[in-house]
Order: C-alpha cells, then structure tokens, then sequence
C-alpha cells in the first residue's frame, strides 16, 4: 500500500474520532438549554410608541398607591404585587400589579390573552379598588369565572393567594 | 390603562427523547471503527482484510440491537453512553486484533489469536446490557438488597485469595476447563450498590454530627467506623491479592461516595490520609508491592531483559509523538507476552494513533464520565444520585489507576482499560456498569407525569365557545 494513502488514512482516522469527540460535545451542549423564556404580553399590543405611552400613565397610578400606602399601613403589608398563572398553558406567566387593570380573555388586546378553549373572547377583569384592594370581575363569560368554588356574580375582592379559575387556566395573586 | 412591562414566561421545552440522535451517533461509532480496522489491515497486508464485512455487520447488529431495546424499553435514555462505550468496545476489538497480527506474541503459550474470544464476550456484555435495560425496571429496586450486596461484594473480593496467583496478583477465579474470570470486576458494581444503599440512609448521622476545627469538620470517633473498615478490607486486599488497583478503586469510591452523600471536604483529606498511610505501610513489606513501586521510580532499571515494561510503554507513547505512527505501523509488539493487549493497550493506541489519539480516547472516556455525572445531577431520588455517582466514579478511577500506570503517572497496577482492553470479565461488567446508568438516566430525563386533573375542572369546562 502507498505510502500516501497510509498518510491519508492515519490523518483521516485521527480527523474522524476528534469529529466525533467534537459532535458529542454539540450533543451535550443541548442540555444546557432546559428551559424556555419568552417574552409576552406587550409585543402583542401595538408598537413602541403605544408602550411608552402605557408604562408613563402606569406610573401616576404607582405613586398614588404607595402615597395611600402611608395612609392605610396595616392593609398595605399584605398587598399582591404580582399575578401568577398556576395551570393551564400559560403556567409560569408572571404579571407585575402596578395598579393597572387586567383583562383576560382570548381576544387579542387583552392584557392576558388566554390560549384556552373554555375561556370567552372578553372573559374577566382583574383591577384595584379605590383603598388598593383587587377586585375580578367576571364579563359575562360563558363558562364563568370562579374564584376558588364559588362563581363569580358580582366583582369581588380577591384574597392573597386565592384560585381564579377560568376554563383550563388557573390564577393567584401573590406578594 | 393596561401595561405588562415585566411578562415572561418560564416552562420547560417537553423533554425529547434523542433516540434518533443516539442512533445517528451510533452509526458514526460503528463506521469509525470500521474504518480503523480496513486502516490495519491495509497497513498490515496491503489489502482490505477479508473479515471486514463480517466486522461490520457484527458490530452493526450489537449497536443497531441494543439502540432498539433503549428505543423500547428505556426511551428518555442519555443519547451519548451507548454510542460512547460501542465505539470504545470496536476500538478495542480493532487493537486487539491489530496486536494478534504479530507472530510473536500471539504464540499458543501465550493463548493465540484474542480477538475472536473479545468479540465473543464483547457479544455477552451486550446481552447482560440488554437483560439488565429489560429486567430491570427501576433501579430502585436495587436499593432492597443494599446489605446483600455488601454480603456478595464482600465474597467477589475475597475469594481470589484462594485460587493461584496469576502475574504476581491474585484477583482472578479459575474454574479448571471453563476458564477464568476477575470477581473484582463485578465486585465495584455490586459494592456501588451497597455504598449508595448504606449512604443514603446514614449520611445523616456522617454529616450533621461533627466538631469545626481548623475549617474542617472532625467527624465523631465513632462515625469513623465504616471509613476504618472499608480502610482495613482495602488493605487486606493489598496485602492478601496483592492487587493495588482493586484496593485503590475499592477505597476511591468509598471515599467518593462518601463526599458526595455528606458535603464534607473533611472526608477526602481522612480519605487520602488513610490511604496514603496505607499504601506505604504496605510498601515497607510487601515485595510485590515494592517491586511495582521500584519499577515506576526507575523505568530503566536493568531487569525485565533491559528495560522494564514500564519504560518500553512511555518507548511507545515517544516514539508515536503527536500524530502516531499509524495503525498498524507501531511496534509496541515489543513490549511482549499477553501484556499490549491488556494493560498496555493504551500505550498501542498512544504510538499508533499519537498524542492526538489518546487525547480523544481519554476524552471519549471523560465524557462517559461526565454523563453519569450528569446522570445523578438529574436524577431525582438519593439512592439514584448515589449510585450514578458511585458507578461513575469508579469507571472513572479505573480509568484514572490504567492510563495513570501506563503513563507511568503512578505504579502501574493489573486493571483493564473499561472496553478497549482485552478480559471478558471487565467488557461484561462493563456492559452492566453502562446499562444501570441508562437505567438512572432514563428515569431522570422522563418527564414529569402531567398532574391529575382537577376535581372541580369540570364546572370551568362546560361549553367550549
């Protein structure tokens, strides 16, 4: 046999097991990606401009209620500052209470927007009483709003850690 | 008046399987090794050896078996360990086999050609590897027998002692007419088990109750007990075996496992205190012993016909430099007897396929590793945790006492190279070694069974609009 085939062949052989060294690593690299996050809810709304305009009226609210906090101290320290989703298909979302209102439901400009076969187009609220307080309302859904085992007939202040159930979709507020 | 400035959501991608990954790797495992030994024998004879098809379908048919039985019965399997160990297993049988090209030793006093025999119990392994993927179900279930194991573990190392020393070492049982077999082997599987039964329920008692001195933490006299004992039977082994790489593994991994059941650095300093002591105490008299520690200090030493073998295997590491001398085109023939094809395959490889060479064997190796490790990090009971770690670790030790000897890093000790050496006991143990780690894995990787439905899902879920 020639001697450059043997050449050919020793640097060949050599190529193919760092290769594989090489595809095994790439192999492993994939574990590193566990989990996923993504960014919701403002994309969906309007462009840039339609955000900047909804993060400077967020900001008054903000104010007033850690102005009112002052006021009302012993109701304050138990006050939720982000809604939870806890099942359904959008388990893991996390939105951030800054005193606006929150509407769910499968139409596109809901602040939520439920991916959820049992949930109606405009199917519920979520927003702060005058004293800061949250309170859901349910917007004449088909399948209601349920908070814990109870349906939902007038609005209703929500307690801290409370199940709003909305078809497959379940929601707490937290601290 | 609806803003969500902080809206993320975190999930989990549903965990895929790999299986087509495991298979694409596999037959890249197996045309790499077709491929080294169609290199030999154009090296060796100048033409296509006439076996390679025969080699390729075997190795084939093991691979593509035993990728269907993990397609079947362990699918979330790790895509990489059974790739990995196929493609050092048809390495080792391409060495071997290389090595049986040599007349001189490959003579009948020597026991003849070896490949065919390797392949043979290459082909066992695979069938142990099956049975255990198919028989068992959980690995918890290995947990019921932590103290039979400790009782199985303990017979496997002891019973050598009363067959005839082979090599200066006693680890080996002869059945007269069947052939021989190393229990030390299957010994550091079975003593994983107990290590990792034994751990889980007394980590405790190891970790939580001990005075801080000096940043360590000093562990009771009396939870000294079990490192005392594994201590002393590892010495035992040493001095009754005189086999220092059993001794070694066996007490690495007690010590391992021990760190990783408590957190503790403290049990790794008493660790290599206690085998450090030992080890030179043993030294002073025991002359097998010293003469394998007389044979690392001084390579060049006039015995052995010259050199040692020592000294003939860095020969062959130097004289393959960084890209090797070519499969098939080294002399580490020269190194003689049964020796190249068991200990020494490492330093073949080394001059046949060059630094770079060994480099991606002991990298092949290091991953192996690294995915038990991987294994256990994922895996979500204890017993799981600690036996991935304790299996991986003494893979990895066994790893560390051969290509250490034979580079000459530490006195060289008579233990296999785990799939590229010749020994049908170490290929067959470690065919199980890899199966239980899948076993793990796949217990690890599988998702999450989805949460029962909610008892009052019902009313939410009337009318779907």
């Amino acid at each position: 046999m020639s001697e450059l085939t043997l050449t050919v062949m020793r640097l060949g052989f050599l190529a193919v097991l760092w290769l594989f060294v090489i595809v095994a690593v790439q192999v492993i690299r994939s574990d590193l990606f566990g989990t996923r996050v993504t960014q919701r809810g403002a994309a969906r709304r309007g462009g840039q401009e339609a955000r900047s305009q909804q993060r400077q009226q967020a900001a008054p609210p903000q104010q007033r209620r850690q102005e009112g906090g002052r006021g009302n101290n012993r109701q304050r320290r138990g006050a939720p500052t982000k809604l939870v989703v806890s099942e359904g298909t959008l388990t893991g979302t996390t939105v951030a209470l800054q005193g606006q209102t929150i509407s769910l439901g499968r139409a596109h400009d809901s602040t939520i927007v439920l991916d959820d076969d049992y949930a109606s187009s405009r199917h519920a609220r979520i927003y702060p009483d005058r004293d800061g307080q949250w309170i859901v309302e349910d917007l004449g859904s088909t399948n209601g709003t349920y908070l814990d085992r109870t349906r939902l007939t007038t609005p209703t202040p929500i307690p801290l850690g409370a199940p709003i159930r909305i078809g497959k979709t379940v929601i707490e507020l937290r601290k | 008046m609806s803003s969500t400035t902080t809206t993320t959501t975190v999930g989990t991608i549903g965990a895929p399987s790999r299986r087509n990954t495991e298979l694409a790797m596999l037959v890249f495992a197996v045309l790499i090794a077709v491929f080294a030994y169609i290199n030999v024998g154009l090296a060796k004879e100048g033409s296509v050896p006439a076996g390679v098809l025969g080699y390729a379908l075997g190795l084939g048919l093991l691979a593509g078996i035993t990728h269907l039985v993990v397609r079947k019965w362990a699918p979330y399997a790790d895509p990489l360990m059974l790739p990995i160990a196929t493609l050092l297993n048809g390495l080792g049988l391409v060495f071997i086999w290389r090595l049986d090209q040599e007349p001189q030793i490959t003579t009948k006093q020597l026991g003849g050609a070896m490949a065919p025999g390797q392949l043979m119990w290459s082909t066992l392994g695979v069938a142990l590897f099956l049975g255990v993927l198919i028989f068992l179900k959980d690995h918890r279930v290995l947990q019921r027998y932590t103290y039979i194991s400790m009782v199985v573990a303990l017979v496997l190392l002891i019973a050598p002692i009363f067959f005839p020393a082979k090599f200066g070492a006693r680890i080996w049982i002869t059945i007269p007419g069947v052939g021989s077999l190393q229990p030390g082997e299957f010994a550091k599987i079975v003593i994983a088990i107990f290590f990792a039964g034994y751990l889980m329920v007394k980590r405790d008692a190891l970790a939580l109750a001990s005075r801080r001195f000096m940043g360590l933490y000093l562990p009771r006299g009396r939870d000294l007990g079990p490192i005392l004992v594994i201590w002393a039977l590892s010495l035992m082994i040493l001095v009754f075996e005189t086999d220092l790489g059993t001794s070694l593994l066996f007490f690495g991994l007690f010590v391992i496992m021990l760190y990783v059941a408590t957190e503790r650095t403290s049990w790794i300093v008493f660790g290599l205190l206690l085998s450090a002591g030992g080890a030179v105490a043993v030294a002073t008299f025991e002359s097998h012993v010293q003469e394998r520690v007389q044979n690392w200090l001084n390579p060049l030493q006039l015995i052995n016909g010259g050199v040692t073998e020592t000294a003939q295997a860095m020969y062959s590491f130097g004289s393959g430099g960084i890209l090797g001398s070519g499969l098939g085109q080294g002399y580490s023939r020269l190194i003689g007897g049964i020796a190249p094809k068991s200990d020494y395959i490492l330093a073949t490889v080394g001059e046949e396929a060059g630094l770079a060479g060994v480099m991606a064997v002991l990298l092949l190796y290091g991953l192996l590793i690294e995915r038990g490790i991987r294994t256990a990090l994922a895996a979500r009971d204890p017993f799981g945790k600690l036996l991935a770690i304790g299996l991986s670790g003494a893979f990895a030790l066994q790893v560390f006492v051969v290509a250490g000897g034979v580079t000459g890093l530490i006195p060289l000790t008579g233990m296999t190279m785990p799939f590229l050496a010749q020994g049908g006991s170490s290929v067959i143990a470690n065919w199980a070694l890899v199966a239980i780690l899948l076993r793990i894995s796949d217990t690890a990787r599988r998702p999450a069974p989805a949460p029962a439905p909610s008892t009052d899902a019902e009313m939410t879920q009337v009318v779907r609009p």
